[in-house]
C-alpha cells in the first residue's frame, strides 16, 4: 500500500483513552462485576502452615451445611496426562505439574496461604462457615525461610525430586537451587589485575508484591454437554486456556475464555490463579461459580517477585573505563521454580561494556508463595547493585558519575551477556538529553540533599498476535484483537489503524476477544502489545486496503492494478475516484465479498529500550525518613504512538520501583505466615509520597515494527531502586544496600555512619 | 441471618430493601443493587476503590454497614452523570488521561468530588492530601493529581 504519503496522523497524537467513558462512568465491567443466573460463591480453605505434609482432608461436616453445593481438594483434579506434562503455553511457562500444585496442594501443603481445599455454596457466608467445618490433618514440617536458609547444605527440601540444573551434569543430591546458570567473557582475573579500582559489595531486595487494585475473580460455567466458559481477570486468555485445557484435559475448542476488564496486573496475572478451581467447582455442583479473592488472599497467595542477594565485585581504570565484574545472584522463586534470574542476567548486566565479566545465577525454593512476573523480571535487582557499583567507583576515582556511564555505555553491536549484539538502540541519545537537562544540571539547595541517578534497560517482548478486521458498510472499521488491555491498547491500536486508512478515530473500534473470537495471541507482557499487536493490525489494514482497491476496481471497471490508496480516497488513473466511505459501502454489493482482513505476527526482532532516572531526595537525619523532592524519566521509546499513554507507563512503572525502593516489604512471623497482609501494612506509595513525575521521552526508531516503535512499560520499573539509594548517598555519604529503604533503616545506617 | 429493611435513597432515587445485617453498604450496592462502579480493593478501607457519597460526604463503602444508610443518602460513581452529560469531574479525568486500567478511577472521581465541594480550589499539596487514601497503582498519581489541579480556577 501507500508508503509515501508517510506524514502520520495520528501516531504520536495525545488521544485520550477510547474506552475513557467506561471507565469514569463505572460502567466498565472487571472481574467480580459480573452475576450470573443461578450462581454460587466459591471460598479457598488455606494452609496456616508454611510446610507441611497433608495427611487427609475430611470434608464430610462441610458437605452437610445447607447451601453447600460442591467441595474439591487435589483429588479432584484429573491425572495430568502426558502431553500436559511435558508442555506449557510457552518458554516463560510454570509448567503443567507444578501450576496445578500452585492453584492447589496436592501431597504437601508449601506455603502459608497454599489453598488446600476449596467450597461452592449459595453465598459467601454459607461457603466461609463450612470452611471452618473442613478438617485437615496435617504433618507440618520445618519451613525455609529465605535464600540464606535454602542453600545451607543441611537446609529443609521443599521438593525431594528436585535437582539442580546446570549446563554440567544432574547432581544427584536433591536440593533447593532449582537452577545454575553461569555465563562469562574473557579473562577476568587479568582485567581485575589491570584494574586501578575494584570494589566488592553485597546488595539485599526484598520480595514486593505487583499491588494491582483488583484482587483476582473469576467466573466459570461447565455446561451440560462439556462446554466450559470462563469469565476472568487475566493479562492473556490464550495462555489461560492452553493452560487450563491441558491440566484439566478439556479440548480446547470447548473452552472459552472470556477477558473481563483487567484492574491492574504488571505481570502479576499471567497465569490463571482461581479459574480452574472454579472450573472444578461448576463441574461438580452443576452451577456456575465465582470466587473472588480478598485482599488478604492476594498477598499470602499471588505474585510477588523475587527477593534477591547480588554479591558483586567490579573494576575500573582511573580514567573511567570499566574492566571486569563477577557477580554472584540468588533469586527467591518461593515454592516452585521459576525466579527471573534469567532476566536478571541479561537485561541487569548488558547496560555496560565491561572487558571481562562472570556470572553466576541461582533459582533458589524457599515455602513462601511462588513468584510471578512483575515488570521488568528480574532487572531492577540486578540494576540495583550495578548502578551503585558505578556510583561507588566513580566516587573513588573522582570522575562525573554522568560522565562515568557515558563513556561505558552498550551501543549498537556491543555484546549483551548472553553473547549477541545490541540492536540499534537510543541509550546515547538518552544519557545525551540527562546531560543537558536541569533535573541533572541545576544545584541542588539545602542540607541533607542529594541527587543521584540510574540507567536500565529491558529487551521488549515480542511474541504471537492475531488482529481481525472487518470494514462496515458505513466506512467504519471494526478490530478484534486477542490481547487484553492492560493499560490503554484499544487506544493505541486504535490510533494505527485509523492512522492507516486515514479515517477519524472513531470510525475504528477496537475490542478484546475471547478465545472463540480471536487468533492465537500471547500474553499482554513484557511490553510487547502496541509493538507486536500493532504490527499485526497494520497487516491487517494493508490487507483490508488490499481487498477494497478490488471492490473500487470492480465498481469503476478497471484493473485493480490500476488502483492506488491515499489519504482517504481510492483513485483510478483515469481519474475517478472513491472516498474510503463509499469504497466500504461498495463492497456490500461488489467484489470479492464483505471485506475482511487478519494481521497475524509471529515473532519481531527485539526492540530493546533504555531509560535513565533521575532523583533529588532529602533524608532527615533525625527519623531516617527520605523524602522525594523531584524525579525525572529519560527513556527512549522508539516512537511514541501516543505520547500521553507513554508517560503514564513511565510514570507508573516508576512509582512502583519508588514503593519498592523505600516502602515495600514482607513481614513473616516464625512460622512462615505473613503478618502484613493489607494495604495498610504492605505500605504502597500514595498521591502524598509522590511529587510529579517528569517524563522526558526520547524517540530513536526501532528497527523492526510499524513506526519504530519500542515497548515502553517495563524499562521504568528497573532504575528507581538504584537512583534513590544513589541519591541517599549523595545527600548523606551512606550507602543503603538493601530495600526498603525506610526510615528505621537509614537512620541505623546514619548512625552505625556517626552521622546521626 | 436476621434482616432488615431499610430505606435509603440510591443516586437519587429512593429505595426499600430488606438485607442482611451484616452486608456492608459496597455488599448491597455490588451484589443487591447491581451497582458495580464501587470495587472493592481490600475490604478494610485502605484503598478507597469503594468510595462514594454519604449524605454528601465521602465515605469507604466497604466499612459502612447497609442499615446505616437508611434514611440517607448515597451517591455512587453511576448517579453522577446526569442527562447524559458527564460530570465535570468525569469529563476531567477522561480528557487529562487520569487512569489506566481504571479499577481505581470511580474511588478517585467520588473522592475527588468531595474535595472539591469542600475546597473549589485546592493546591496540589492539598489534593495530595486529599486523596491518599485512594491507591493507584498504574499512574503513579501524576495524571491523577493534573486531572483534579485542572477542575481548579487557577
Amino acid at each position: 500500500m501507500t508508503t509515501t504519503e508517510k506524514q502520520p496522523a495520528l501516531i504520536g497524537q495525545r488521544i485520550a483513552k477510547v474506552d475513557g467513558l467506561e471507565r469514569v462512568t463505572g460502567q466498565a465491567a472487571y472481574g467480580a462485576d459480573i452475576h450470573l443466573s443461578g450462581m454460587l460463591h466459591g471460598k479457598l480453605l488455606h494452609s496456616p502452615h508454611a510446610h507441611a505434609v497433608i495427611k487427609g482432608i475430611d470434608t464430610a461436616a462441610a458437605l452437610k451445611l445447607p447451601g453447600v453445593m460442591a467441595i474439591i481438594t487435589a483429588a479432584d483434579f484429573p491425572e495430568l496426562t502426558q502431553e500436559a506434562a511435558i508442555s506449557g503455553s510457552s518458554e516463560y511457562s510454570i509448567g503443567a505439574a507444578n501450576l496445578r500444585r500452585l492453584w492447589m496442594a496436592h501431597e504437601k501443603a508449601l506455603f502459608s496461604g497454599h489453598p488446600v481445599a476449596a467450597v461452592a455454596a449459595t453465598d459467601p457466608y454459607i461457603a466461609e462457615q463450612a470452611l471452618a467445618l473442613i478438617k485437615v490433618d496435617y504433618d507440618v514440617l520445618p519451613w525455609v525461610k529465605d535464600i540464606d536458609d535454602a542453600i545451607q547444605p543441611s537446609a529443609t527440601l521443599i521438593h525431594e525430586d528436585l535437582f539442580t540444573h546446570t549446563l554440567g551434569e544432574l547432581p544427584k543430591k536433591a536440593s533447593n537451587v532449582a537452577q545454575h546458570v553461569e555465563i562469562g567473557n574473557g579473562d577476568i582475573e587479568a582485567a581485575f589485575r589491570d584494574s586501578d579500582v575494584v570494589i566488592e559489595n553485597e546488595y539485599r531486595t526484598q520480595r514486593v508484591h505487583q499491588g494491582y487494585i483488583e484482587p483476582q475473580a473469576s467466573t466459570a460455567q461447565v455446561d451440560p454437554s462439556g462446554h466450559v466458559t470462563v469469565w476472568t481477570t487475566i493479562q492473556g486468555v490464550h495462555w489461560a486456556r492452553f493452560d487450563l485445557a491441558s491440566i484439566l484435559n478439556i479440548p480446547l475448542g470447548k473452552l472459552r475464555v472470556v477477558p473481563m476488564e483487567i484492574g491492574g496486573a504488571f505481570g502479576g496475572k499471567v497465569y490463571p490463579t482461581l479459574e480452574a478451581l472454579c472450573i472444578l467447582l461448576s463441574k461438580k455442583s452443576g452451577r456456575p461459580v465465582k470466587m473472588v479473592l480478598s485482599r488478604e488472599e492476594v498477598l499470602r497467595m499471588t505474585g510477588p517477585t523475587s527477593g534477591s542477594i547480588v554479591k558483586i565485585k567490579t573494576g575500573c581504570k582511573k580514567d573511567g573505563t570499566l574492566t571486569a565484574f563477577d557477580a554472584k545472584i540468588w533469586m527467591d522463586s518461593g515454592a516452585f521454580p521459576g525466579s527471573p534470574v534469567a532476566g536478571a542476567t541479561l537485561a541487569g548486566f548488558s547496560v555496560y561494556q565491561f572487558k571481562a565479566f562472570h556470572i553466576d545465577g541461582y533459582d533458589v525454593l524457599t515455602n513462601k508463595v511462588r513468584v510471578q512476573a512483575y515488570r521488568g523480571p528480574g532487572a531492577p535487582q540486578a540494576c540495583f547493585a550495578m548502578e551503585q557499583q558505578i556510583d561507588l567507583m566513580a566516587a573513588k576515582i573522582g570522575m562525573n558519575p554522568l560522565a562515568m556511564r557515558i563513556k561505558n555505555i552498550s551501543k549498537e553491536g556491543d555484546p549483551m551477556t548472553h553473547g549477541r549484539p545490541h540492536v540499534k538502540i537510543g541509550f546515547t541519545e538518552v544519557l545525551e538529553r540527562v546531560k543537558a537537562h536541569p533535573a541533572w544540571t541545576s544545584p541542588i539547595n539545602g542540607p541533607w540533599r542529594g541527587r543521584g541517578m540510574a540507567c536500565g534497560m529491558w529487551m521488549g517482548g515480542t511474541g504471537n498476535s492475531s488482529a481481525h478486521l472487518t470494514v462496515n458498510g458505513d466506512g467504519s472499521v471494526s478490530v478484534v484483537v486477542g490481547s487484553v488491555d492492560l493499560t490503554g491498547t484499544r487506544t493505541s491500536l486504535a490510533q494505527i489503524a485509523a492512522d492507516e486508512f486515514r479515517i477519524p478515530l472513531e470510525k475504528v473500534l477496537v475490542t478484546v476477544g475471547d478465545t472463540d473470537q480471536t487468533g492465537y495471541t500471547d500474553t499482554s507482557g513484557g511490553s510487547r502489545i502496541t509493538y507486536s499487536m500493532g504490527t499485526a493490525v497494520h497487516r491487517a489494514c494493508v490487507e483490508a486496503v488490499e481487498k477494497l482497491k478490488g471492490v473500487v476496481a470492480a465498481q469503476l471497471k478497471v484493473p485493480v492494478a490500476d488502483i492506488t490508496y491515499q489519504n482517504g480516497i481510492f483513485k483510478a488513473s483515469n481519474g475517478q475516484s472513491l472516498t474510503f466511505e463509499q469504497a466500504a459501502r461498495t463492497s456490500m454489493r461488489r467484489g470479492d465479498g464483505p471485506v475482511t482482513a487478519v494481521g497475524a505476527v509471529r515473532r519481531l526482532k527485539h526492540a530493546p529500550t533504555f531509560g535513565a532516572h533521575v532523583a533529588d531526595v532529602e533524608v532527615d537525619p533525625e527519623t531516617g525518613k527520605v523524602t522525594l523532592l523531584n524525579y525525572t524519566i529519560f527513556q527512549d521509546v522508539g516512537r511514541a504512538v501516543n505520547p500521553t499513554q507513554v508517560e503514564g507507563q513511565m510514570q507508573g512503572g516508576a512509582a512502583q520501583g519508588i514503593g519498592w525502593a523505600l516502602f515495600e516489604d514482607y513481614v513473616y512471623d516464625e512460622k512462615g505466615n505473613i503478618r502484613n497482609a493489607s494495604l495498610l501494612d504492605y505500605r504502597m506509595p500514595t498521591a502524598l509520597d509522590l511529587p510529579m513525575i517528569g517524563a522526558e521521552i526520547i524517540e530513536v526508531p526501532a528497527g523492526d515494527g510499524p513506526f519504530g516503535v519500542r515497548g515502553c512499560g517495563e524499562v521504568p520499573i528497573v532504575p528507581p531502586i538504584a537512583t534513590i539509594a544513589n541519591a541517599i548517598a549523595n545527600a548523606t555519604g551512606v550507602r543503603i544496600k538493601e530495600t526498603p529503604f525506610t526510615p528505621e533503616r537509614v537512620f541505623w545506617a546514619l548512625r552505625k555512619a556517626g552521622k546521626a | 441471618m436476621t434482616k432488615k429493611t431499610i430505606t435509603p435513597t440510591i443516586n437519587g432515587e429512593p429505595k426499600e430493601l430488606l438485607v442482611d445485617q451484616r452486608i456492608t453498604l459496597l455488599d448491597m450496592l455490588r451484589d443487591e443493587l447491581h451497582l458495580t462502579g464501587a470495587k472493592e480493593g481490600c475490604g478494610n478501607g485502605n484503598c478507597g476503590a469503594c468510595t462514594v457519597h454519604l449524605d454528601g460526604l465521602s465515605v469507604d463503602s466497604c466499612l459502612v454497614l447497609a442499615v446505616e444508610t437508611t434514611g440517607r443518602s448515597v451517591t455512587t460513581i453511576e448517579g453522577l452523570a446526569k442527562g447524559g452529560a458527564l460530570d465535570p469531574v468525569q469529563a476531567a479525568f477522561l480528557n487529562n488521561s487520569g487512569m489506566q486500567c481504571g479499577i481505581c478511577t470511580p474511588g478517585f472521581i467520588m473522592a475527588t468530588k468531595a474535595l472539591l465541594a469542600k475546597k473549589p480550589n485546592p493546591t496540589e499539596h492539598e489534593i495530595r492530601t486529599s486523596l491518599a487514601g485512594n491507591l493507584c497503582r498504574c499512574t503513579g498519581y501524576d495524571k491523577i493529581v493534573r486531572s483534579v489541579l485542572a477542575l481548579t480556577k487557577d
